[in-house]
């Protein structure tokens, strides 16, 4: 049953469904922040094949990065960059919007305390310390303002973006020590999250896929997921609200968490500072190394699709973290 | 057996009295005894069972209201009270949502739900231990009835608003430490692993001593409750509680009490006089009420030694909550939980993994001490100097004057209305553009 309305969900947003614009170009575009002057900018990632999860052999390699899986991912355009609070505040900070909210949507509360945690917001620090839901709220607000429809990317759309069709530890091969050039991760961060794109990118023009804050993933974590995981776009979806996976290691963690098969799962206590009932749906007062990017698959769904896809990753598990 | 050995009550080990308690069920013993008693009012109903009410039902009152009923003793919530119905009820649906796993710890019948600003000397009287999480405006005058009905507290921080509700609280105190009733305050950072290890090897000199703290609390913007037609002043007031002095004594006092707390904790000590500047530089606008949206203050120590605290709601400005403890041979640098030598090597570092949840610790010993029928917990008067300590930056930044903390404490300085109930008038009014005055360095007074 459950796997019915997965294939029925995927075709509907990754498979089928008219172009949002006709004949434009599959090549780097900004889009503007509606109400704002910020841009977001989006490259194009090529569909093909790629081998999911990491070789038994890999250093570092956890027991959940396998079996490999060969998979088949169609094409979307990504942000270039992890999504900033520049961009994600013309959404939460109703002063920055110049426009009005899209029908039904609220924008998320003041956290309880300033997650940035002094270690910068404006000027292109990634957007931190949210929880899945307002990672995906934000998602659903660009769509409503824009039309285009963008989301968070799956777990093996991440892999695949991040890999740039490489099949070694890290997009530039293996060696860890080549690693600061491209990531900011406990060697060379000084535990602060850094502005996006002060590394290089890697091969698809892809940067802070390692490091920098992790990254939601679309899916449920699941330890043995690669074993189900479906021949063409796998997607495994969302049954509970945790945990969920998040992918390309952090600020505070070591290189080998940073490889682009690694996985990291969220939990509970990444809000344990929230003293608050109900708690927080939006934030997550102690994972101030969380954020997220957005993609935009290039077969964009029909609205009724889109709407049903929120309706099921978003109003069914409202506060997952 | 462990209650054999664990400290008795007034001579009388829990188990003593747990069967005596079986034995006034059963109509044995007069049920005065127990009611006329000196002592906490320990298991009121069931034996084993410890009934609590909730005083204040906003989101941090549900919060602690679940926490106690999280704990390892047989918890009961029983009774709850709140100026307003609204937030009472979605409080109790949230509690119930979230014992759902057990469900026989929430037995609040619509009979024991006090709406107003009465309910809650009935609530009390149901229950062996209290959570006051109103606004702290109303916490001195809760936390007395609390005690003269004999109650264990939890009461959150801070403790008042102005210093006549100290010297309330202060008094009270001396009355729980009597009746030896546990009162645990809020200011959790005593109670969090990574605090208490700081602070032992503070204490056994590994920074040598203290010379100059700096505490921290800069975040953004918070709530606003929009006004609506049908509110009376008094109710918009309590809505918005946050902008109100009477109601919640200033940011500085609201949440910078924590880190000014851990000055004073550290020290060992609480400050003689304050200086400071403060004022409303970005969050001008009528929503905002009375309150400034940053302070600096200097907080001088007996022996000259300086604690700068600084705190404010700037949204996009740099943000810190944090404590810094200075000393001879080093320094701590507390959310860290990292202890470095003079030169900026780090000396200690505290294994987060290793970190409790402060909020839970707080009502796991609290309970645990009243089930097993210890004195354990006399937070009260610590709550109320700390307290203080953020009144008189409050003080000092609004008046621009150098404010002494006892001269303070006699002053007797009052911000409450003469009356709590909807259609009286609040203490402060907004003129008839809807602002309300505020306090304005050089020119507002509060005593010479």
């Amino acid at each position: 049953m459950r796997k019915k309305t997965v294939a029925i969900l995927l075709a509907g947003i990754v498979t089928s469904g008219a172009y949002a614009q006709n004949n434009e170009p599959f090549t780097a575009y900004e889009q503007k922040v509606p109400g704002s002057d910020v841009p977001i900018k989006m490259v194009p990632v090529k569909g093909g094949e790629f081998l999911l999860g990491s070789p038994a052999k890999e250093k570092g390699r956890n027991a959940d990065e396998g079996p490999q899986k060969k998979v088949k991912i169609d094409p979307f355009w990504m942000g270039a960059y992890e999504v900033t609070f520049d961009q994600y505040d013309v959404y939460s900070d109703a002063e920055k919007d110049k426009t009005p909210l899209p029908d039904g949507m609220t924008r998320p509360s003041p956290p309880y305390i300033d997650l940035t945690l002094g270690m910068g917001k404006g000027g292109g620090f990634p957007a931190n310390s949210m929880s899945q839901y307002a990672a995906l709220m934000y998602c659903r607000w660009l769509y409503g303002k824009t039309g285009v429809f963008y989301r968070l990317p799956t777990e093996a759309e991440w892999e695949y973006a991040c890999r740039a069709g490489s099949t070694t530890a890290f997009p530039f091969g293996d060696d860890a020590s080549k690693l600061g050039e491209y990531a900011w991760t406990q060697e060379n961060s000084e535990e602060v999250y850094h502005k996006v794109g002060e590394k290089k990118p890697n091969a698809w023009g892809l940067y802070d896929m390692m490091g920098n804050v992790g990254e939601w993933t679309l899916d449920q974590y699941d330890e043995k997921g690669y074993e189900k995981a479906a021949a063409e776009n796998p997607w495994n979806q969302p049954t509970v609200k945790t945990p969920r996976t998040i992918k390309g290691g952090t600020y505070l963690e070591p290189a080998t968490a940073a490889r682009c098969a690694a996985r990291l799962k969220s939990d509970e206590s990444w809000n344990n500072r929230d003293p608050q009932i109900p708690r927080s749906k939006w934030w997550n007062a102690d994972a101030p190394f969380i954020g997220f990017r957005i993609i935009r698959p290039v077969k964009q769904p029909t609205k009724a699709e889109a709407e049903k896809f929120f309706a099921d990753v978003i109003d069914k598990f409202v506060g997952a973290r | 057996m462990e209650n054999e050995k664990s400290p008795s009550f007034h001579g009388q080990s829990r188990r003593d009295f747990v069967k005596q308690s079986s034995l006034l069920a059963g109509g044995l013993l007069a049920a005065p005894i127990i009611a006329e008693a000196s002592q906490a009012n320990y298991f009121s109903g069931a034996p084993g069972v410890i009934k609590v009410a909730l005083i204040g039902c906003g989101g941090r009152g549900t919060g602690a209201a679940v926490q106690a009923l999280s704990t390892k003793q047989n918890v009961q919530l029983v009774a709850m009270a709140d100026a307003f119905k609204d937030r009472l009820d979605g409080s109790f649906n949230e509690i119930v949502d979230s014992m759902k796993a057990t469900p026989e710890r929430v037995k609040v019948a619509e009979a024991d739900k006090y709406v107003g600003f009465d309910g809650y000397k009935e609530a009390i009287a149901k229950a062996d231990v209290v959570i006051l999480t109103t606004p702290p405006g109303f916490r001195p005058i809760h936390f007395e009835e609390a005690i003269r009905q004999g109650k264990h507290v939890f009461m959150e921080k801070p403790v008042a608003t102005d210093p006549a509700g100290i010297a309330k609280v202060l008094e009270t105190a001396e009355k729980a430490k009597a009746k030896k009733l546990n009162v645990v305050v809020g200011l959790q950072r005593r109670y969090q692993t990574s605090y208490l290890e700081l602070y032992k090897r503070v204490k056994d000199g590994i920074i040598g001593d203290i010379t100059s703290m700096q505490v921290y609390w800069n975040q953004g913007a918070l709530w606003v409750k929009p006004r609506k037609p049908e509110y009376t002043e008094m109710e918009y007031q309590m809505r918005n509680w946050y902008y109100f002095n009477w109601l919640c004594g200033d940011h500085i006092v609201e949440q910078h009490i924590h880190n000014i707390d851990v000055g004073n904790w550290f020290k060992g000590e609480i400050p003689v006089t304050a200086m400071g500047m403060g004022g409303r530089a970005i969050r001008t606008g009528k929503e905002f009420g009375e309150i400034y949206d940053h302070h600096y203050v200097e907080y001088r120590y007996a022996d000259g030694v300086v604690m700068n605290a600084q705190c404010r709601h700037w949204k996009d400005a740099v943000s810190r909550v944090d404590e810094e403890i200075i000393g001879t041979k080093g320094r701590v640098i507390c959310d860290k939980g990292r202890i470095l030598d003079s030169k900026g090597k780090t000396i200690y570092q505290f294994d987060r993994k290793q970190e409790n949840r402060p909020y839970q610790a707080e009502h796991d010993e609290l309970f645990a001490a009243v089930a097993a029928g210890q004195y354990k917990f006399e937070d009260a008067k610590r709550g109320a100097e700390t307290t203080l300590t953020a009144i008189i930056g409050r003080l000092a930044t609004y008046s621009g004057q150098t404010i002494a903390f006892e001269k303070a404490l006699a002053s007797g300085l009052n911000l409450q209305p003469a009356k709590y109930a909807f259609d009286a008038p609040p203490p402060i009014l907004p003129d008839a553009d809807g602002n309300y005055a505020y306090a304005k360095p050089g020119i507002t007074k509060y005593f010479s």
